[in-house]
């Protein structure tokens, strides 16, 4: 494993934190809106920005991740974006709003897997910009200073007014209990997850603590620990809310500086995947490649000619004698291919069987 | 990976002059726990049109995995004892990169799923020192799973063989191809 520091990598993630932190200071309108409680969780969150930049930018520089990358972004602009901005956002809803490619796979599976992913996304629209300072809450002094009207609370993003909802109202409800719904819905999926991960064979012999349960456990924790915090105050009169906060701030934290570098860094990774279908998709409108041993078409020409372009980057050279490549065949033909060279070199054996 | 049982001295040797198409190869792979029951190995003709002799492809468990190394979403990882895994279904993209640029044509895409699956030597059962589900079938021993001196023995006039060489590229492996006595490399050409 390449362990040296990539320097386009640090540069570009540096980079782009220092632009967060200025929109932190902005977005709060220089930092009036911020909420000091929250500092730890914003060293937190900056901390795993830069390490995310820096790990995308290191992957983005593998020869197959930057062929697909580049190819992506050529296709997108290019020809009919209108179209292309249209599929990105069906097969976003799709693929990533509702991770439709996992239903196939089992149903609890996806199940389990849309329920942790809801309940993190919503979470993370709703603490990033607190955190930041971007979204804070005002009581509205008109209402406020009379006792017998409706207390009215204002809402406010970047500092505007967004809109204002009556104190107790079920929107209200809501709004403020919305971190509630979000770990209810993660403690399920994770529950689902656990199970399965404990009880299916080919998991339990595949599987690594760090990798696999270690996610699940952190999940749980930030989610049983954050209802904890608000239930404590609502129903034990606030005895556990020291330990909440503290261990709530501490499976936070080790979370968000996580994501770098294990397996939540998936969440980052999966948009590739629609540049891998946008890819198809386009490959499919230039041309099939023919297998020459099945005759068959079995892939894009573009594709295979991309990866004659980044087998060799990778230095691997698979060019034959006669100057084709043995990447022209088909799954099926190299198969084939393997088994008629077994078949000569028996031949020139003095072509019996051998045992 | 965790505390396993895995036996290093039993290595796995195929020899496709004996495949007979019988496919009991792939019922048994569907019934391996780690590929989610769906058989990851092939067995095909070679050339219909000529003859009817079929091939076994078992995943070659490359030095260098090829396919690991095509992988945008570095989804494909090898291990201490050299098993090259299937997709990390969390990275995994579909993107077929790997199932276009394995030599010998081995990893397959699901396209439901949208996912590579390859045969990961069944690793529920050799990390617990058993043997994969293929070699425990095959009725012809094209497949073959067990140790050096055992397979010397069954076969005094095979050598196994584990450098292939496409073109100018050579491929050295895990798991072995049995081959005339003597041979060193196997020359797809």
């Amino acid at each position: 494993m390449d362990m040296s520091l990539n320097k386009k990598a640090l540069f570009i993630a540096t980079g782009v934190s220092l632009l967060l932190i200025s929109f932190v200071f902005y977005g709060s309108r220089k930092l009036q809106n911020f909420d000091p409680a929250l500092i730890i969780y914003l060293f937190g969150t900056v901390f795993a920005f830069f390490g995310i930049v820096y790990r995308y930018t290191v992957w983005l520089q593998r020869p197959p991740t930057w062929m697909y990358f580049k190819r992506t972004f050529q296709f997108f602009f290019t020809g009919k974006i209108f179209l292309h901005v249209i599929s990105f956002a069906k097969e976003f809803i799709q693929n990533i709003g509702f991770q439709k490619f996992i239903y196939p796979r089992g149903r609890s599976r996806w199940i389990g897997h849309f329920l942790m992913a809801t309940g993190c996304t919503m979470a993370f629209c709703v603490t990033f910009p607190l955190t930041f300072g971007w979204i804070n809450f005002t009581m509205n002094p008109a209402t406020s200073i009379n006792p017998s009207s409706v207390h009215m609370y204002e809402a406010h993003f970047f500092g505007f007014k967004m809109f204002e909802f009556a104190l107790g109202s079920f929107v209200a409800f809501v709004i403020f209990k919305a971190l509630y719904w979000c770990s209810w819905l993660v403690i399920a999926g994770v529950l689902i997850f656990m199970r399965r991960r404990l009880t299916n064979a080919g998991l339990v012999a595949t599987q690594t603590f760090e990798g696999d349960l270690l996610p699940l456990i952190l999940l749980l924790a930030i989610a049983v620990t954050g209802l904890g915090l608000s239930y404590g105050y609502e129903y034990m009169k606030g005895i556990a809310y020291d330990y909440m906060a503290v261990t709530h701030a501490i499976t936070v934290i080790m979370f968000l500086i996580w994501i770098p570098f294990g397996k939540f860094f998936h969440i980052i990774q999966r948009p590739a995947q629609i540049g891998a279908h946008i890819y198809k998709k386009e490959g499919i409108k230039r041309g099939m490649a023919i297998c020459p041993h099945t005759h068959k078409e079995f892939a894009t020409q573009l594709h295979i000619n991309d990866l004659k372009i980044v087998t060799k980057e990778l230095g691997f050279d698979f060019t034959l004698e006669d100057g084709t490549s043995h990447l022209d065949l088909s799954p099926e033909g190299k198969r084939s291919r393997l088994a008629m060279a077994h078949l000569k070199a028996r031949q020139q054996n003095g072509g019996n069987l051998f045992g | 990976m965790p505390v396993t049982n895995y036996r290093t001295e039993q290595e796995f040797f195929v020899d496709m002059q004996r495949c007979i198409g019988c496919k009991a190869c792939e019922m048994a792979c569907s019934e391996c726990e780690t590929n989610g029951h769906e058989s990851m190995i092939h067995v095909n003709y070679i050339d219909r049109a000529v003859t009817v002799q079929t091939t076994v492809q078992v995943c070659m468990h490359c030095d260098d995995p090829v396919c690991a190394n095509v992988c945008p979403a570095d989804a494909i990882t090898k291990d201490e004892f050299g098993v090259v895994h299937t997709a990390n279904t969390a990275r995994c993209i579909g993107c077929s990169n790997c199932v276009m640029a394995c030599p010998f044509g081995v990893p397959k895409k699901d396209e439901a799923y949208d996912l590579m699956m390859k045969c990961n030597m069944c690793y529920d059962r050799t990390s617990a020192g058993k043997k994969p589900m293929c070699a425990t079938v095959c009725p012809t021993q094209a497949l073959y799973y067990g140790t050096r001196e055992e397979i010397a023995k069954m076969r005094p006039n095979s050598t196994p063989v584990n450098n292939f060489i496409f073109g100018k590229e050579s491929v050295s492996t895990k798991v072995n191809i049995m081959m005339p006595k003597g041979s060193t490399s196997l020359i797809i050409d």
